[in-house]
């Protein structure tokens, strides 16, 4: 599958003008200039004391970097009236709990999805590419009414059980078991007098790592990014993400902690995705829609 | 013997039992006589010709029976995919059917529902100028947001291709970080500031452009674009990785043979051989492409509060959330979310089925 590209050097070259090299290479600069900039102005401006944040006209780089910001942003969040820890593990908890019921119920979906053949089957999958198709905002009253209706709301499970079956980690796991997981492996298993369940665990799952690693971080992303949501009241279960958007429109005179709070609440993703960024792409490779 | 010593319980057990399997068999025989009158009587044995021996005769099942038994032959299959179903069913599907049902109410929350057939979608689309305003908006943020974020995956992704692999990583990275950093578009808030410490303001009034910093995100002339803009800076997610990989796995013999066929240049290649053979990943990031292109409200409310500045950048979804969530008429509310519901869906259908097109 992670099949390297191979360079130019060697066998037919492909027609590649020099205009067009130069033309794309131009595109991707600009492009990514777009795309960087912002972010680094956003680390620079988190590394900036307060009279450089202050400063007419602004400066893009930072002159006489600090971690003043970082140490207010901790101070400022300790002295809420909700102490910081309390966000950090409600943002931990709601991602480790969401994620784990999400990459359980949604690999054990998609294997009966790929790998059996049940009627229904197709029917479900339709429904499932279905869901995919609209933004699930659009949802909010009613699902609110539900929530309501089981006494969930303004608790964790509003946030964590709707995740749980959450469609893209599921459509993508279901497109890459089809094709990474041979049947015959399957009926060798089955043969040998493996039951359904023993099948899945210990043959099929370890067989579609990458696509895990995929699930895991689709359901960490939407998780961690969780912010204000309309099913939580209660300070003390909003999240680390709720917490920072407060600090960053919080007004000039947390700017610095602001920075860093954005920093602090972008790294993580990013980290995360560095590590696991070849499975992710090889599981993508099998992401396609039939029609 | 035994008979003798029988209990009182155990003779009236015994008796009950023979009576129970009386009527049991004569129910039976008296529904297989109505059930016989509707169907040929056939043998269940026959002599098989070839070996002169009895054997069951092969019937024919009905649809309903072989689906029936092909359901119980696979339980543990609907086992498996029971516990992701049901909360799917749950929080996806039935909010969906609920918001039409409630579409036809006046359901407020507190008082009993009533069925006011149509009357919300009247008042919709005849007397609510905001909501035509929202619609508008939402039409050319999707308008724009959603091709364009299409085009910059697909042609990054494209362009990005025949780098080595360790540079292609770290510029997917570039690429890839602004959607899954959550609120670090907040950062365009400090570079558009209404003060002269912002970057765009601070540079027009050192070129002399301006006389006096620009009120940016609550100006109406400005909002709009400016929410586009930040949109498509963080647009470039799963749709993106989706097309990195489906480069990657074309065989580079597919090129080399199309070269030798006298394929001119790269448009070619790639109108030829790349986007037929990447047609299911073109789908599938045209299917998120869309959806996120209706979904950016959040952005928007993050970067000019809510309600923005008259209404400059209110999409259908504020307006979702305005009824919905703050004055909690449902029954209206749930008009909007059928009407967004209805484009986004509309707008799926109509671009898969002009992909499906592409390269043939």
């Amino acid at each position: 599958m992670s099949r390297k590209l191979r360079t130019r050097s060697h066998r037919v070259v492909l027609n590649r003008s020099a205009g067009g090299d130069a033309g794309i290479t131009f595109f991707l600069v600009i492009m990514g200039a777009f795309m960087f900039l912002p972010m680094l102005y956003a680390i620079m401006q988190s590394l900036k004391p307060l009279d450089e944040l202050f400063m007419f006209p602004p400066r893009f780089y930072v002159r006489n970097p600090t971690f003043e910001n970082y140490s207010d942003l901790f101070s400022l969040l300790n002295d809420a009236w909700v102490p910081f820890s309390r966000y950090i593990f409600n943002t931990v908890f709601i991602t480790a709990c969401g994620t784990l019921g999400n990459l359980l119920l949604g690999s054990m979906a998609a294997y009966a999805l790929a790998k059996l053949k049940f009627p229904g089957r197709n029917f479900f999958f339709k429904m499932i590419v279905m869901s995919l198709m609209f933004h699930p905002t659009v949802n909010q009253v009613t699902h609110f009414i539900l929530l309501s209706s089981v006494h969930w709301v303004d608790t964790y499970l509003a946030i964590i059980v709707p995740a749980m079956a959450s469609t893209l980690g599921l459509y993508l796991m279901k497109q890459f078991m089809e094709q990474s997981v041979a049947d015959t492996v399957l009926e060798s298993a089955r043969l040998d007098g493996a039951s359904e369940f023993r099948t899945f665990w210990v043959i099929a799952m370890p067989m579609v790592k990458p696509a895990w690693l995929t699930l895991i971080i689709e359901s960490f992303r939407s998780l961690w990014n969780t912010g204000a949501s309309i099913y939580i009241h209660s300070e003390q279960l909003k999240t680390f993400n709720y917490a920072i958007t407060q600090i960053v429109s919080g007004g000039i005179a947390r700017s610095g902690a602001g920075a860093a709070a954005t920093v602090v609440m972008m790294l993580v993703p990013i980290v995360v995705f560095v590590i696991n960024q070849s499975k992710i792409i090889e599981t993508m490779g099998t992401s396609g829609m039939k029609d | 013997m035994s008979q003798g010593k029988e209990t009182f319980a155990g003779r009236l057990l015994r008796i009950l039992k023979t009576i129970g399997s009386k009527i049991k068999s004569g129910v039976l025989r008296v529904v297989g006589k109505i059930t016989g009158i509707f169907k040929k009587k056939e043998p269940d044995m026959i002599v098989d010709p070839t070996t002169g021996k009895a054997r069951p005769v092969a019937r024919e099942m009905t649809r309903r029976q072989y689906v029936w038994t092909e359901m119980k032959k696979n339980k543990v299959a609907y086992l498996m995919v029971g516990p992701f179903l049901i909360l799917f069913f749950f929080f996806t599907v039935l909010p969906v059917f609920l918001s039409l049902i409630l579409s036809l109410t006046d359901f407020n929350m507190l008082q009993m529902p009533h069925f006011k057939g149509l009357s919300n979608f009247q008042r919709l689309i005849l007397d609510d100028e905001i909501f035509l305003l929202a619609a508008k908006n939402t039409l050319i943020f999707a308008a724009i947001t959603g091709p364009v974020s299409y085009l910059m995956s697909l042609l990054i992704a494209w362009f990005i291709n025949e780098l080595p692999p360790k540079i292609r990583a770290v510029v997917t990275l570039i690429f890839y970080a602004p959607s899954i950093s959550g609120s670090v578009y907040l950062v365009w808030q400090t570079l558009f500031s209404s003060d002269s410490y912002g970057w765009a303001n601070a540079m027009l009034l050192k070129i002399g452009a301006i006389s006096k910093p620009i009120l940016w995100f609550e100006n109406d002339k400005h909002v709009m674009w400016l929410c586009i803009v930040v949109a498509l800076w963080t647009s470039l997610g799963t749709a993106f990785l989706a097309f990195i990989a489906g480069l990657q796995t074309i065989d580079r013999s597919l090129y080399e043979a199309a070269a030798v066929d006298g394929i001119k240049n790269r448009w070619q290649e790639l109108w030829f051989i790349t986007l037929p053979t990447m047609r299911p990943q073109l789908m599938f990031g045209a299917v998120l492409s869309i959806t996120q292109s209706f979904g950016f409200g959040s952005i928007v409310t993050a970067l000019c509060g809510f309600p923005s500045v008259n209404y400059a950048a209110h999409t259908i979804m504020h307006h979702l959330d305005d009824y919905g969530g703050q004055r909690y008429e449902v029954g209206y509310a749930s008009a909007i979310a059928v009407i967004l519901f209805a484009i986004m869906i509309t707008s799926n259908m109509v671009i898969k089925k002009a992909l499906s097109k592409v390269g043939q």
